[in-house]
């Protein structure tokens, strides 16, 4: 092995550069698809059970405690250990394993936020609304959701990025993603393998960021992100 | 009409907010609430759009108890400001004055061309509609908030605090606003103060209310300042209530003198004989331009000569007893000049005019 500055970047080009990388079940196109399956799959289940408890939670103000107190529990999770115990229990064979430890991972920042953000709403606005004449519902949905959007997108934007990132360890359970090139190259000492793998996830990670930048560009009006529309 | 009958908050505690309160809001009034805080003034205020339950009593709305009315359906038909505002930051101005309209099941149209009449109304520039509220100072977003608890006209108005987080000046203009709003408006207005002065400037009566939320007394500002009921009004009126109750007597019975007014172009001489100390000296259009001292006046030459003393005017039929008292005042001559809308002199007022119409308000107290 080539130590230094150009023996790292041969790794790149050797490994990008190999035509047999990006083709057949091994290569990189499926292995991507693979990795945005595990980390899609556990973001939508997990912004399905969080974002309903957390709007649910800061619009009545019930349960704060408790959400707050699993949320935490749930954090402190080792994503690998519960992957494994998993595994032990379930076996391999389906993707569910690999889904429960990321869900577990991205629920709390998204449950968290969303509820700060409905409670970090100015009591005011809250009583001007109800004052008006808004319904419950219509305070939420009118009122709350769209003041709180900023917070709520970035409990969204942390849970995507960590999914993406963790979603790695399934190669460690014998699963796809890519996770495979970084196990699969440690394990044979091919280091071109593994750096490329982890320059892929990188990336990946570095896109969902500007994803999400630009969801909120388009999504919160310039009167909360106090953007100056006029001069 | 709003009748508050035997109305009692208690909360769970045992803490009373508001004891056993009667009284009635005119319609087509403004009726304010002032007091200390913990007296009960703004929980009194939201029970009456049910943002707060009564735990006795009934609120009456033109006849109808509130509490057979669901919350939001009630709402949606009373205006509704408060101290800060609260205007929606993620909607623009003319969407947050819509507000209501919207709800109502307006279409988008409609909704907006009235809240774009609105703001014309309350004083807004029309280039503010389409910024958001951030953009806006305190004061026009406080003109926002009266804007859309218009909006889709309610005969009810409850106004809680609204002037009480802006500075002297814009607090002054948003008063007036009020009061110019209400001349063309005629809404039942129920407006919550702290601030006594805004009350007597405000209201057409006035209901003061004590710690732990008791009436104290209900009644117009000038008789609250002649007349108040006890030593709590009293001393809540504060100092100068004399004086300030001349604020509600008219300027009309003053009597005026028009020989005290000489033009400018006049030569000393006419006038070195008069029987009065000072004169009024006007310009050829009649307007004021100071007090020439009659026995300080040089040998020959006109008044235009003459070193000018300063002077104080009022304008007649317009400004209060009060005003004219002001005018007087700063005026060697103790004498005030009266002027009319475009600051031509009527007249002046001398003391003993002064001295006469005081005397009349000062017998009206006891009556």
């Amino acid at each position: 092995m080539v130590a230094g500055k150009g023996g790292r970047v041969n790794w790149l080009i050797d490994f990008f550069g190999n035509p047999d990388n990006w083709s057949g079940p091994d290569g990189i196109p499926v292995r991507l698809l693979e990795h945005l399956e595990f980390s899609g799959l556990s973001l939508l289940l997990a912004m399905l059970i969080a974002l309903p408890l957390g709007l649910w939670i800061g619009h009545t103000g019930k349960g704060a405690l408790f959400a707050i107190l699993s949320a935490n529990a749930a954090r402190a999770l080792p994503t690998l250990g519960l992957l494994v115990l998993i595994v032990l229990l379930m076996g391999v064979g389906t993707i569910v394993p690999v889904l429960i430890p990321l869900v577990a991972l991205a629920v709390p920042p998204i449950l968290v936020n969303t509820y700060e953000g409905l409670r970090g709403v100015d009591p005011d606005l809250r009583d001007a609304a109800y004052g008006m004449g808004l319904r419950g519902s219509e305070v939420l949905g009118r009122v709350l959701v769209p003041v709180a959007l900023p917070l709520i997108l970035l409990g969204l934007r942390i849970a995507a990025i960590q999914v993406v990132s963790t979603a790695t360890v399934a190669a460690y359970v014998g699963l796809g993603g890519l996770g495979r090139f970084i196990v699969d190259g440690l394990a044979t000492k091919d280091f071109p393998r593994t750096i490329g793998g982890a320059v892929l996830v990188a990336l990946l990670a570095l896109i969902v960021q500007l994803g999400f930048a630009l969801v909120q560009r388009v999504m919160v009006s310039p009167g909360v992100s106090q953007r100056q529309t006029i001069r | 009409m709003i009748k508050f009958d035997r109305v009692t908050k208690r909360y769970a505690d045992g803490t009373v907010a508001v004891d056993d309160l009667s009284l009635e809001v005119p319609t087509g009034e403004i009726t304010v609430f002032v007091g200390p805080s913990g007296c009960g003034k703004t929980t009194s205020l939201r029970m009456i759009n049910r943002m707060i339950d009564a735990t006795e009593g009934q609120i009456l709305l033109d006849g109808v108890d509130v509490k057979t009315i669901d919350p939001p359906t009630l709402r949606r038909g009373i205006g509704y400001v408060i101290q800060q505002a609260g205007l929606f930051p993620h909607r623009k101005i003319v969407d947050n004055v819509a507000t209501v309209p919207y709800l109502l099941g307006w279409d988008r149209k409609k909704a907006r061309d009235r809240a774009m009449e609105l703001l014309e109304r309350v004083g807004l520039d029309l280039k503010m509609a389409d910024r958001y509220p951030f953009q806006l100072s305190g004061g026009q977003q406080q003109r926002v908030g009266v804007a859309r608890a218009l909006a889709a006209d309610p005969p009810v108005l409850l106004m809680d605090e609204p002037f009480s987080a802006v500075d002297p000046i814009v607090r002054t203009s948003l008063q007036e606003e009020l009061l110019r709003l209400q001349a063309e408006l005629n809404k039942t207005i129920v407006f919550v103060t702290h601030d006594i002065d805004e009350a007597i400037k405000l209201g057409d009566r006035v209901a003061v209310l004590r710690v732990g939320g008791r009436l104290a007394q209900l009644a117009d500002p000038p008789t609250l300042l002649a007349r108040p009921a006890d030593d709590f009004v009293r001393e809540f009126l504060g100092r100068d209530r004399g004086i300030r109750r001349l604020s509600f007597v008219s300027d009309e019975g003053l009597r005026l003198r028009a020989d005290l007014t000489v033009s400018v172009s006049a030569d000393v001489s006419t006038v070195r004989g008069a029987d009065e100390s000072w004169l009024a000296v006007v310009d050829g259009e009649n307007r004021p331009l100071g007090w020439a001292s009659v026995k300080d006046l040089p040998e020959t030459g006109t008044l235009a000569d003459v070193r000018l003393a300063p002077y104080g005017t009022f304008v007649r039929g317009r400004d209060s007893l009060r005003g004219a008292l002001d005018a007087a005042l700063l005026s060697p001559s103790g004498s005030a000049i009266a002027v009319d809308e475009e600051g031509r002199a009527e007249g002046v007022a001398t003391r003993e005019a002064l001295d006469e119409a005081l005397g009349k308000v000062a017998g009206g107290v006891g009556a």
